[in-house]
């Protein structure tokens, strides 16, 4: 694949996930703030936010392993990495995040476990997408079309 | 040594400052959060402004040397900051905290303008703070045009003060206020960044003012 071909493959793979929801008008605003000097600042951020929201995840994980559940705890760990999620304009991914925050509210520990399997889920989804669109690559346009195969039905 | 340098060298490293231009507003940045920490500094930046990012109120309160430590207590001399951005939600001190903190101070520094930025719109949160004398609440992700309208609003006030101070100097034949690009700009401007002016940063009707801009 020469460059050309990848790049017209990584503005595919852009349209994609804001058409399908998975990114919203915050990953475009990152764009806008990007140039010259600085080419490279929507993969920055992005980066930062998945090394950053790894300790949120973990810290989540582990207040779901102890007993009695703070859900105070729970609803402070959330609301960082939701605030996080919706700086960089991961759209569904902060969507899960709602879902979670209702049953923390609710007090209600099997609907925070689940929902926090799919957002995991979802963040790591995107995660593998964006790495595709910020370095496309053989391997990584071959990995990305099996991951959404139904991308290739559009 | 300028007061200016003790202070930072006494602040610990995570404190990221801009290098300084001579004719910049220079916005001093509160948040917990990595993430927007960085796309604030960036967005200030690309707005020309000259950008200080700190992760608390506490830090912040220690930039300005409002601390009550008396190493830091130099006074305005060695901070100049035209405006505050903070984020409302963070651990210890909130934004509220430190909005109060500031607006209890002399009134060189109440005169700041502070605006609190959040996630959450809650109405009764958004009055609290225009209450304590807020100049704005922006609702996150701050975007870039949120930035401009700031650095504008905040520029037509210095502008205003700045009139009022060429005229009585006389140093140009045009005081109309309507002028944007006023020949007294530049030397207002280099006015403000000199750290030996102790004047109003911006017009004390400011501070009380309640609307939302």
């Amino acid at each position: 694949m020469d460059k050309v071909r990848l790049q017209r493959e990584a503005a595919f793979i852009r349209s994609s996930l804001l058409d399908q929801g998975y990114l919203d008008e915050q990953f475009i605003q990152l764009e806008e703030l990007q140039d010259n000097d600085n080419p490279n600042f929507v993969e920055e951020v992005v980066t930062l936010f998945y090394t950053d929201s790894a300790r949120l995840i973990y810290n989540i994980d582990q207040a779901l392993l102890s007993n009695p559940t703070d859900f105070t705890k729970l609803d402070d760990y959330m609301h960082q990495f939701k605030g996080s999620c919706s700086s960089i304009g991961a759209k569904k991914v902060k969507n899960e995040c709602n879902g979670f925050g209702e049953y923390c509210e609710a007090q209600n520990y099997d609907g925070c476990f689940r929902t926090f399997q799919q957002i995991k889920q979802e963040y790591i989804n995107l995660k593998k997408k964006l790495e595709t669109y910020f370095q496309p690559s053989y391997d990584h346009i071959y990995a990305y079309y099996l991951i959404s195969p139904y991308d290739l039905m559009r | 040594m300028a007061g200016g340098e003790v202070l930072r060298q006494n602040l610990p490293e995570k404190l990221e400052e801009s290098p300084s231009g001579a004719n910049e507003l220079h916005v001093l940045a509160v948040d917990d959060s990595l993430v927007d920490r960085k796309v604030i500094e960036r967005l200030l930046k690309i707005s020309s402004c000259k950008v200080t990012v700190v992760e608390s109120g506490t830090r912040a309160l220690q930039y300005l040397g409002l601390d009550g430590d008396k190493k830091s207590s130099i006074g305005f001399d060695s901070v100049k900051v035209n405006l505050i951005m903070t984020d409302y939600s963070m651990p210890g001190m909130t934004g509220y905290d430190l909005l109060k903190k500031i607006k209890q101070e002399s009134s060189v520094f109440r005169e700041i303008p502070v605006v609190i930025m959040s996630s959450e719109n809650i109405l009764t949160r958004i009055d609290r703070c225009l209450e304590e004398g807020a100049e704005d609440f922006l609702l996150k992700p701050v975007k870039l045009s949120d930035v401009r309208r700031l650095k504008d609003f905040i520029m037509r006030g210095e502008v205003k003060e700045g009139e009022k101070r060429c005229c009585k100097r006389s140093r140009s034949e045009d005081c109309s206020p309507s002028s944007m690009t006023h020949p007294c700009d530049s030397s207002l401007l280099s006015s403000l960044s000199s750290s030996s002016v102790l004047s109003p940063l911006s017009p004390s009707t400011l501070s009380s003012k309640k609307s939302r801009l």
